[in-house]
């Protein structure tokens, strides 16, 4: 039995409730110390970028300077970037931390991302063939996708996906699948939608690939290893932390139909249900910008993210009192669990109907709210 | 117009062509040079005028003036104008409109700025009370058109009133500095002696310039200025007979601006009169009437049109687009209306259906409305 089934239409109404009210307060919270919590980790980050560019060229420092431009990228994409773009930070008015005017430095354009991310990840979550984020078009995640022959090399184009993470997110708006596999797409409207993203890229490759490595003068090789390396980093990095937040194995996918006549406390459910915690100290949580936080994030996707931590005991009480599960363990435990999947599912086989996450007919006269897409 | 000062020198040296350079740029992409320079400075910036509280005092008691120290892309004003402070406020920036007081001349390069703090002025209340010498705070180029002529009129007359006061004075002291030798009258209303900003300089000014006369008129009784009450045609005709063959340049609170516009109206001498406004007269709002939804295109969001201006409605859907004055005034809120009509909240005038930019806190949607935000 589903979760879905055992809660009544009051429970999910109160669940909603509950949500908001931790929401509306940590919203009328905002305020100076949010204001310096993301200055700093910006000064941070520029810091380490300017360190890391400066060591790539100096070669005994040469490890230093990729670890440093590693964890810069890292910052930038993940606490400040993914954090500030979702609009966390837009009570502030600093046009230097909008949601509507930053970019970060990773090749895939804030606005393509605000699209595929804040609208159709954290609207339709783990909902096959809405979420684009289940398998990217390239995996299967989900015993409710059809199996196809491609996905036999579920693991080794899982490791793939890891290691060109920025140039696959590049061009997820792009759905390749539908051009390449099912052929719903003409080679004339993916040029079209190609062009806004080449312009991106061909700026970061530049930077990292030619004018940095240039001003290196003979060093030049050095320091355009170092960008691979500090690239590759980031992107490991990144897409470990975003399969372990959706794809341990507990964690649900949904079928299209559970979003028909969705409310406001089933949308909070299923949030619950699609993500996953992983446990670790402060350094784990501002280099995973806090999507170890998952849950929460996936909840409040609009509240600064350094704030998740304070509010999960609440959010784990609401869990505890509804029968809800809280998905969390530590780093290793739940990267081991997601590849656990990604390895099963290379081999055809569809859930039993009875386990599944069925969802009842919703009441038709509750009223479709609008979910919140960040 | 501004001497060159530790932060200003730094950029106004080569080492500022490289920085606003297309490598640099390149470099830096996509944050951009400046997200870079200010780790090392808060007010060095390639593009942006930031300046340094350099010293706050407090000429009167519900008063603060402001020294302000602007990095090089600050481009000096015209006596008279505006500029956009930004200041943060328990981690929010917010912005507001306010006329450098110094002369055009001022050999410092520093920008002297005067507000009043009024019961309901979060932001001017801030400024008195919570600002601290070495903040850094961020300008805009100085804007608006009021401002003295560049042939500099002979026969000047300055109306203001409270807090008004702060655009004539610039027009003052340049004018002063510039050894101007036509009459100038300054005429200021305020509510009591006390009120007065800047009125000791003023006192001194009249005394030592003879062309230079001082009318201070109080609305309360018996504070020893040369008038009492409020503004009229016979008070003017009896203080100013000659107003007639000046240039006036009048900023001060809507009722008494209104006043002395009905005068020059009425004397078909509406050319010869300038004016800043400070306050805008208040907003008609009726939100019985709405209709249609308010499309934010680029946050894809929607919202059943309340009949409030569109910023309202904006922040209302959880949005924050860049705003200011909110009364029409400094233009922080334009942004791009690609569909549908707006009426101008100040005028009822109704705008054109097409693409245009709009102020978005002084525009309320008749119909649906789709904005570029």
């Amino acid at each position: 039995m589903g979760i879905f089934q055992k809660l009544t239409p009051e429970q999910f109404e109160a669940i909603g409730t509950e949500l908001d009210a931790i929401r509306n307060r940590v919203l009328a919270d905002l305020g100076e110390r949010d204001a310096r919590y993301i200055r700093g980790l910006v000064k941070r980050q520029r810091q380490l970028e300017v360190a890391g560019r400066v060591m790539l060229m100096i070669p005994p420092a040469w490890p230093l300077g990729v670890a440093a431009l590693g964890a810069s990228k890292i910052l930038d994409n993940m606490e400040i970037g993914h954090n500030v773009m979702h609009g966390q930070y837009d009570f502030m008015g600093d046009p230097a931390l909008n949601s509507q005017k930053f970019d970060w430095d990773t090749s895939d354009t804030a606005r393509n991302w605000k699209h595929t991310h804040n609208y159709e990840h954290h609207t339709y979550t783990n909902v096959l063939n809405r979420d684009h984020d289940v398998g990217y078009g390239l995996l299967r995640m989900s015993e409710d996708q059809a199996w196809e022959p491609r996905f036999l090399a579920n693991l080794p184009l899982t490791v793939i996906l890891h290691t060109f993470f920025q140039h696959f997110v590049a061009v997820q708006n792009l759905k390749l699948e539908n051009y390449l596999v099912y052929k719903t797409k003409t080679g004339a409207q993916l040029r079209e939608e190609f062009k806004p993203v080449w312009k991106k890229m061909r700026k970061q490759l530049a930077k990292d690939y030619v004018f940095f490595p240039l001003l290196a003068g003979p060093l030049a090789p050095l320091v355009f290893v170092g960008n691979v390396a500090a690239n590759l980093t980031r992107n490991v990095w990144a897409c470990a932390v975003i399969f372990n937040g959706h794809f341990p194995e507990d964690v649900e996918q949904f079928p299209e139909s559970v979003i028909e006549n969705e409310t406001r406390g089933q949308w909070y459910v299923r949030q619950l249900l699609g993500s996953a915690n992983f446990s670790g100290g402060k350094l784990m949580h501002i280099m995973s910008g806090n999507l170890s936080f998952q849950i929460e994030h996936h909840l409040f996707p609009d509240l600064p993210a350094h704030r998740y931590q304070e509010i999960s005991p609440e959010v784990q009480a609401i869990c505890r009192k509804y029968g809800l599960p809280y998905n969390t363990g530590s780093f290793l435990r739940q990267t081991l669990s997601t590849w656990k999947r990604i390895a099963r599912l290379s081999l055809p086989g569809r859930r039993k109907p009875a386990t599944g996450a069925a969802v009842p007919a919703n009441d038709a006269e509750s009223p479709r709210e609008l979910p919140l897409a960040a | 117009m501004n001497t060159a000062n530790n932060s200003n020198s730094f950029l106004k040296s080569g080492l500022r062509r490289v920085l606003s350079s297309r490598l640099a740029e390149t470099l830096t992409t996509p944050h951009g040079v400046d997200r870079y320079l200010e780790l090392f400075n808060p007010t060095w910036s390639v593009h942006e005028v930031r300046a340094e509280v350099v010293a706050v005092k407090h000429g009167t008691a519900d008063s603060v003036t402001l020294t302000l120290r602007p990095n090089g892309n600050w481009q000096g004003f015209r006596a008279g104008q505006f500029l956009r402070l930004t200041v943060e406020i328990n981690g929010v920036r917010r912005m507001r409109c306010y006329s450098p007081a110094n002369s055009v001349h001022a050999a410092d390069g520093l920008i002297e700025l005067t507000a009043k703090a009024h019961a309901t002025g979060f932001v001017s209340k801030h400024l008195k009370q919570g600002l601290q010498p070495g903040t850094v705070v961020t300008l805009s180029q100085a804007d608006g058109v009021f401002a003295l002529p560049d042939q500099r009129p002979d026969r000047v007359l300055l109306i203001s009133g409270g807090s008004g006061i702060t655009p004539v004075m610039s027009m003052l002291r340049t004018l002063l500095d510039e050894k101007h030798q036509g009459r100038i009258t300054f005429l200021h209303y305020c509510n009591t002696a006390l009120d007065m900003i800047y009125a000791s300089e003023l006192a001194l000014i009249a005394a030592q310039h003879a062309n230079v006369e001082l009318i201070r008129c109080y609305a309360q009784p018996e504070q020893g200025g040369e008038l009492q009450g409020f503004f009229s045609r016979e008070q003017l005709r009896a203080a100013v007979p000659d107003y007639a063959e000046a240039t006036a340049f009048l900023c001060g609170p809507p009722a008494m601006m209104a006043a002395v516009e009905k005068v020059w109206a009425e004397d078909g001498l509406g050319d010869r009169l300038h004016l800043e406004r400070f306050t805008a007269a208040p907003l008609v709002i009726d939100g019985g009437s709405a209709e249609g939804e308010v499309r934010f295109a680029r946050s894809e969001r929607l919202a059943v049109n309340s009949g409030a201006t569109l910023l309202d409605q904006a922040e209302a859907a959880g949005l924050r687009p860049e705003s200011g004055c909110r009364m029409g005034i400094c233009k922080a809120c334009t942004c791009r209306k690609t569909h549908g009509v707006v009426r101008d909240a100040r005028t009822g005038e109704l705008s054109e259906a097409g693409e245009q930019d709009i102020q978005i806190c002084v525009s309320v949607p008749v119909g649906t409305v789709t904005l570029d935000i």
